[in-house]
């Protein structure tokens, strides 16, 4: 066992980190806010160049040749910088859609009763929580589906949304985010490759979740920041320990949840998959709370930059697997119920023994 | 990344397995939690079985006596030994881990070979008289005085919180040797006989009604200056150095343990129907996420120790800090499983719900504990 990131894997992300500060720093974060998110199409291709659709697709197939685990790192930078767009759907369409991988195309997803982001942008769209199992919508029915859509002023000035008609048109049924029938849609162990009910769902969870998680550490970091220059009755108010304290709080979410998001990458294990999102979802909104709050006045302005992390973490959170399903999802994996021999099938790799009495 | 275990560690937790399946039949009924002396011997039974199949001191260096296990064994051997419901470590604790380790990185060869293989055979129980009534949280405040007196020390003062004092055969003391010196540079470490003339032992009663620490009064008692660890004054450093023996492994039994119990809480909620109340069912499953993160946080933590050889950095104090207040949660979801049985201390984990208020007090505060963080993890200025 060594669960640290390798050498490889330490490249992997300050090179991803490295990009980002290059064709996406503070100045065209603003920009894109300016432009309500409107997607920069040669921004998207960069993506696409430096592999971030193709990581996981074989390298016989134009790919990267990578895993969940490295894709998860540069999810985790995109959500640090707050990278626009639908780079989960796109990631996840590589392969799926043409020019998906390269970063040619745009690629959203629609599920049920949520808003669509960036869907006047997009070149297909991957309909429902099974959306690898049917079609994408592309070309004459994406553009009927976008003429019955409804624009909404969104509120995170990063990601532009429209309300999809209902009843949801293409491939899948509309699936709920709450029953308890999400126990019963973990997906069974495969190889990557094959399309299956409920993969897509949870690898869309867990880029989100490593998204949440970079998001949480960035704003951990702006605000720790903050309390160490911004002084008041004469001190750094980081030296109060009523700011202190909310810093070291931040910072206890966050690293439990980067442990639950590699983990989750590693095993492909539903269960531990909804723990990532959960705590994931967790850290990034109240971080980007207490961050907002230690800001004070600041960070109730549209100049900060806190309230970008705090929108986006919201809409996260809403996306793929909700808090409530992922809690029953984590409940049925529960007691005796949850040692039968499906709680514990994974996807694409082999099951580590799962450890802790689990 | 890789949570998958080698062919070495897998062997190492078969062999563990096989001989914790042997063994256990074997142990003697567990003693009720007020006879001392009977869970003392309970206690150093495990410890001298645990001898004899070269388990003791898994995590010693090798020439302490130990076994020299990399901090991914010792992660192995905790988990197992809970998961069979071997005996935890109990009247074994401070010997095994920090007044041995104390003395392994710290003592001369002649106090080593005095001190260390009695505690690893399971035949002297050591004690710890750190905290005073007025030094809890400042531990550095602390006033027990010792005087140096010919060959000895005497001690007279009081400490608190010091667990098993009624059965132990040594305590690890703090003490004043310089009352001039700035606080944390005037303290000396000593290891004293709890059958001195002079001692004192109050068992005080917890909330959970069971008397699980005491008070030590020190009355003159004579301590020989042999016995004392490290220079003279330097008893602070010495202290902090056994810190260092951390290597993320330090509540791996809790984490399986709390995992296991929010298992049998499902099964509890599910026999009774109160699973169908989707908030307990989903307050459960929020603990699942809580417990199945901190497994992988202590096993990162681990692997850092591995590959550092040192305490994990972000490690310890952001650990405590979550699992302390977790674990009471997971006593408050048992009261909601348990519904009205939940006031009867008779039920399984209605003693633990009491118990489980010690947790952000003990072992450093959550207070303190993010006071740590935020200024040795995130650099933030000290307070006044």
């Amino acid at each position: 066992m060594d669960f640290q990131l390798s050498d490889d894997q330490r490249a992997l992300r300050s090179g991803m980190r490295d990009l980002l500060g290059a064709v996406f720093d503070r100045d065209r974060l603003r920009a894109a806010v300016e432009r309500d998110g409107a997607l920069d199409r040669s921004l998207w291709r960069e993506l696409g160049a430096a592999g971030f659709f193709a990581l996981r697709l074989p390298e016989e197939a134009g790919g990267v040749g990578l895993g969940l685990p490295e894709a998860v790192l540069l999810f985790e930078e995109a959500g640090r910088a707050l990278l626009p767009g639908p780079l989960v759907a796109t990631h996840l369409a590589a392969g799926l859609v043409e020019g998906a991988a390269e970063g040619e195309a745009v690629v959203t997803a629609v599920t049920a009763d949520l808003p669509v982001a960036h869907l006047a942008e997009a070149d297909a769209a991957l309909v429902g929580t099974d959306a690898l199992a049917g079609e994408p919508l592309a070309g004459e029915a994406l553009r009927a589906f976008v003429a019955g859509a409804r624009p909404v002023r969104s509120m995170d000035p990063l990601t532009p949304l429209h309300r999809a008609p209902t009843p949801v048109a293409a491939g899948s049924r509309a699936a709920s985010q709450r029953t308890p029938t999400d126990a019963e849609r973990a997906p069974a162990a495969t190889e990557r490759t094959p399309a299956h009910a409920g993969r897509f769902r949870f690898e869309a969870a867990l880029l989100t979740a490593a998204e949440q998680l970079g998001s949480a550490a960035r704003t951990t970091e702006a605000a720790v920041q903050h309390a160490g220059d911004r002084e008041q009755f004469g001190s750094p108010i980081g030296s109060f320990q009523a700011v202190k304290h909310l810093c070291a709080d931040m910072l206890a979410r966050t690293e439990p949840a980067r442990a639950a998001v590699y983990a989750a990458a590693l095993t492909g294990d539903p269960v531990e998959i909804a723990a990532a999102k959960l705590l994931a979802d967790e850290a990034a909104v109240r971080n980007a709370r207490d961050c907002l709050q230690i800001h004070g006045g600041m960070g109730f302005t549209w100049e900060a930059d806190v309230h970008l992390h705090l929108k986006r973490a919201w809409l996260r959170a809403s996306s793929w697997l909700t808090g409530a399903g992922a809690e029953e999802l984590l409940a049925a994996g529960l007691g005796a119920a949850g040692r039968l021999p499906r709680s514990s099938a994974a996807y694409g790799r082999p099951v580590p023994e799962a450890g802790g009495g689990g | 990344m890789d949570l998958t275990y080698t062919e070495a560690e897998e062997e190492f937790r078969g062999r563990l397995r096989e001989w914790l399946a042997a063994v256990l039949r074997g142990l003697p009924a567990k003693p009720s939690a007020d006879d001392w002396p009977a869970r003392r011997a309970y206690d150093t039974t495990w410890q001298r079985m645990l001898y004899d199949a070269g388990y003791a001191g898994l995590h010693w260096p090798v020439d302490a006596g130990g076994q020299g296990a990399t901090p991914t064994q010792h992660l192995i051997f905790l988990e197992e030994t809970e998961k069979a419901g071997a005996p935890y470590v109990g009247a074994n604790f401070v010997g095994l881990l920090h007044a041995g380790p104390t003395i392994a990185a710290e003592g001369t060869a002649g106090q080593r070979a005095r001190w260390l293989p009695p505690v690893l055979r399971g035949d002297e129980i050591w004690c710890q008289g750190f905290s005073e009534p007025d030094a809890g949280s400042d531990l550095a405040a602390l006033r027990t005085r010792a005087v140096r007196d010919g060959d000895d020390y005497v001690v007279t003062g009081q400490k608190i919180w010091t667990s098993h004092a009624e059965v132990a055969d040594w305590c690890e003391l703090l003490v004043r040797t310089d009352p001039d010196a700035p606080k944390h540079r005037g303290i000396s470490w000593l290891a004293m006989p709890m059958d001195a003339p002079g001692i004192t032992v109050r068992p005080l009663r917890t909330l959970a009604g069971s008397t699980e620490f005491a008070e030590v009064f020190l009355d003159e008692v004579r301590v020989p200056a042999s016995c004392r660890v490290g220079a003279e004054n330097d008893g602070w450093r010495v202290t902090m150095v056994t810190l260092s023996f951390e290597r993320g492994t330090a509540f791996v039994g809790e984490v399986v343990a709390c995992r296991r119990t929010l298992d049998a809480l499902a099964d509890e909620a599910r026999r009774t129907g109160r699973w169908d109340d989707p908030a307990l069912r989903r307050r459960l499953g929020r603990l699942n996420a809580e417990f199945r993160a901190l497994w992988r946080l202590t096993q990162a933590n681990v692997s850092e120790s591995e590959r550092t050889g040192g305490v994990p950095g972000v490690g310890g104090s952001v650990f405590k800090l979550r699992y302390s207040g977790v674990r009471q949660e997971l006593y408050e979801a048992a009261a909601e499983v348990l519904g009205a049985d939940a006031f009867d201390v008779d039920r399984e984990w209605v003693l633990d719900r009491l118990s489980s208020l010690s947790y952000t007090i003990a072992a450093g505060t959550s207070q303190i504990q993010r006071n740590i963080v935020a200024e040795r993890i995130l650099g933030l200025p000290k307070g006044r």
